[in-house]
C-alpha cells in the first residue's frame, strides 16, 4: 500500500477523500457520490460534470450536491477549474459530458427562457463585481428591477435599493459612480444588486480576492449574515481560509479537476493528506 | 533539440497552418453573419429598450454633429476651391454648383459621414464593448437574465441605423453652404442662384438610392463596432484591438457598399 493511501485511510471518518488522479488519462478517478439524504434537500446537483478547453481538461467529472441553506465552499490552487464549475451551473460555460439539475431542473434541457427564469433565481458576484461602470451605484440595483419587475413602482424599488444598500452598509454611496468605490465597496454593491432579485442560490466567485484582511472579515460576514437573513443556499470559490472557515458549512477540495476530498473545516484541518493539510498551514 | 525537418515536411507543416488560417476566417465570417442576422430577429421582439435608444441616438448622433458639420463644410469648400481652375479653363464656372452638389449628394456626402462615424462611434461601440467583455459587466447581464445582445447590440446599431442618414443630410446642407462662400472668394453669385444651378442638376436617382445606401452605412458601422466588442477576448489588450478593428472593417464595409449602391444605382 502507498504511503498516499495509508494517509487517506487513517484520515478522519467524516472527511471523504478521493483517491489521488492517475498521470494517465486513461484511468477516471471517481470522487465520492454525493447521497443527499431525505432530510436533506438538494437544490443543486451535479454528476459527472466535464469540461475542456482544447485539448486542456479543466473538469473531469465533478460530482457535487449542495443542500437547500447550505453554503459549500469550493477550496483548490489556480487552474483547477473552480470557476469554471460555477460558470457552467448559470450558463455561462457550458459542459462538454455530464449534468446539472438545479432545483430539480436540467439545465442542458431548458430553453433560453426557461434558463432565465432559472438565472433570476441564482446569483452570481463575479470575481471583480462586475458593475455596470457607466451607470451610478444607484442605476446599477435599479437595473435588473427595471428588467424583471415591471410591475413595481418607482417607490417600492426605491424602497428596496435603499434596503439592499443598508444590508452592504453603503447607503451613502448611492449617487456614486462604480470607478469612485473601493474593491471592498464594489463587491458589497455587486452583492447588493445580485440580492436585490432575491435570489434562492447564491454564487460566490472569489469574494474576498485582492482585499485587505479586514475587509475580506467583513465580506465573509456579509455572506453569513445574507445566508441567514435571506436563507440563502450558495457555493463559495475562494483560497482565502479565514473566509473559509467563517462561511462554509461543508468544503470541497478540487484537484486537476476533480472532487479530492469533502468534509468541514475542523475535518478537513485534521486530515492526514499532505495536499489537503498544506490548505492550513 | 528541435529535430531538423526536410522540405516536404516543412511544406506539409506550412499548408496546414494555412489551411487552419483559413479555417478561422471562414468561421470568423460566418460569426459575423450570424451576428448580423440575429439583430433582425433580436430587434422586433421586446422590451424595448426606448430609453437606452433615446440615449444612443444622443450620442450618435447629437454628440458627432459638430464634427460631421465642420467636416462637410470644409470638403464643401475644398471641393470649389479646387475645381474652379479646370471648371474656369472650361469656362464652366456657372457649372460649379451643379458639379458639387452631385458630387456631395451622391458620394461625398454619405461616404465621408460614414467614415467619420465609423471612426468615432464604431471605435467608441468596439471599445465600450470590449472593455465591458473584459471586466465581465456583459457576463453580468446574462446571469442576471438581461439579454445583452439585446440591451447593448440592438439599441447602438439602431441608433447609427437611424442617426448616420440623418447626419449625412445635415452634413449635405453643410457643404452647400461651405461650397457657397468658397464660390464668393473668387465670384459673386447670389445664395438663390447657387442653390437653383445646384438643384437643377439633382434628380431622384441621385438623392433617393444616395440617402437609401446611408441606412447600410448606418446598419453596418454599429453592428460591427458591436460585434469586434462583443467578440473581445480577455485582457486588456483586447480592448484596443476590437476598437481598432472595429473602424477598419466598418470602413472596409462602407466602401464594399458603396461599390455595390454604385453598380445598382447605375441601373437605374
Amino acid at each position: 500500500m502507498s504511503e498516499k493511501e495509508e494517509n487517506i485511510e487513517t484520515a478522519e471518518a467524516e472527511v471523504a477523500i478521493a483517491p489521488p488522479p492517475e498521470p494517465t488519462s486513461d484511468t477516471k478517478v471517481q470522487p465520492k457520490e454525493p447521497e443527499p439524504t431525505a432530510k436533506e434537500e438538494p437544490v443543486i446537483v451535479i454528476r459527472g460534470l466535464c469540461k475542456s478547453f482544447n485539448d486542456h481538461e479543466v473538469l473531469r467529472g465533478v460530482d457535487l450536491h449542495v443542500n437547500k441553506g447550505e453554503n459549500v465552499v469550493v477550496l483548490g490552487k489556480s487552474g483547477t477549474g473552480k470557476s469554471v464549475l460555477i460558470k457552467c451551473l448559470v450558463g455561462l460555460e457550458w459542459p462538454d459530458s455530464g449534468t446539472i439539475e438545479i432545483f430539480g431542473q436540467d439545465i442542458s434541457k431548458l430553453s433560453y427562457g426557461d434558463m432565465n427564469a432559472l438565472r433570476v433565481r441564482t446569483g452570481f458576484l463575479f470575481q471583480n463585481a462586475a458593475l455596470y461602470d457607466s451607470m451610478t451605484v444607484r442605476e446599477n440595483l435599479a437595473f435588473p428591477l427595471r428588467q424583471h419587475k415591471k410591475n413595481m413602482t418607482s417607490e417600492r424599488k426605491e424602497a428596496l435599493i435603499k434596503e439592499m444598500l443598508e444590508n452592504v452598509g453603503l447607503e451613502d454611496s448611492i449617487d456614486q459612480m462604480p470607478s469612485r468605490l473601493s474593491g471592498g465597496q464594489s463587491k458589497r454593491i455587486g452583492l447588493a444588486r445580485t440580492l436585490i432579485l432575491r435570489p434562492e442560490i447564491m454564487l460566490y466567485d472569489e469574494p474576498t480576492t485582492g482585499l485587505d484582511t479586514g475587509t475580506s472579515h467583513e465580506i465573509s460576514e456579509l455572506i453569513c449574515r445574507t445566508k441567514k437573513k435571506y436563507n440563502i443556499s450558495s457555493i463559495t470559490i475562494t483560497h482565502d481560509m479565514p473566509c473559509a472557515k467563517m462561511t462554509a458549512d461543508r468544503i470541497i477540495m478540487m484537484k486537476d479537476g476533480i472532487v479530492y476530498a469533502e468534509g468541514s473545516y475542523q475535518d478537513l484541518e485534521r486530515s492526514t493528506d499532505e495536499w489537503v493539510r498544506s490548505f492550513f498551514y | 533539440m528541435q529535430p531538423t525537418l526536410n522540405r516536404y515536411q516543412r511544406t506539409r507543416l506550412r499548408v496546414r497552418e494555412k489551411r487552419s488560417q483559413w479555417k478561422e476566417s471562414l468561421y470568423k465570417a460566418g460569426d459575423l453573419t450570424a451576428f448580423m442576422l440575429r439583430f433582425f430577429r433580436e430587434v422586433v421582439k421586446p422590451p424595448y429598450e426606448w430609453r437606452e435608444i433615446f440615449y444612443q441616438c444622443y450620442l450618435v448622433g447629437y454628440r458627432s454633429t459638430f464634427l460631421i458639420g465642420l467636416t462637410a463644410f470644409i470638403m464643401g469648400a475644398v471641393l470649389t476651391i479646387q475645381s474652379r481652375p479646370s471648371m474656369a479653363s472650361f469656362g464652366a464656372i456657372s457649372l460649379i454648383p451643379g458639379m458639387v452638389s452631385v458630387a456631395v449628394i451622391r458620394e461625398i456626402g454619405p461616404v465621408i459621414t460614414a467614415i467619420i462615424c465609423a471612426g468615432k462611434i464604431g471605435s467608441r461601440m468596439g471599445a465600450e464593448l470590449g472593455s465591458m467583455r473584459v471586466t465581465e459587466q456583459i457576463d453580468a447581464m446574462e446571469v442576471s437574465a438581461i439579454n445583452p445582445f439585446h440591451y447593448l447590440v440592438v439599441t447602438r446599431t439602431l441608433a447609427t441605423t437611424l442617426m448616420i442618414p440623418l447626419l449625412t443630410i445635415i452634413s449635405d446642407a453643410v457643404a452647400f453652404v461651405g461650397a457657397y462662400l468658397a464660390m464668393n472668394i473668387h465670384d459673386s453669385m447670389t445664395v438663390r442662384h447657387f442653390f437653383q444651378s445646384a438643384m437643377e442638376h439633382l434628380g431622384f436617382v441621385d438623392i433617393v438610392p444616395a440617402i437609401i445606401k446611408t441606412f447600410f452605412f448606418g446598419y453596418v458601422v454599429g453592428i460591427i463596432g458591436c460585434y469586434k466588442g462583443f467578440r473581445a477576448r480577455r485582457g486588456t489588450e483586447s480592448v484596443g484591438i476590437a476598437a481598432n478593428s472595429a473602424v477598419v472593417a466598418a470602413s472596409l464595409a462602407v466602401f464594399i457598399i458603396d461599390m455595390l449602391a454604385a453598380q445598382i444605382t447605375d441601373l437605374l
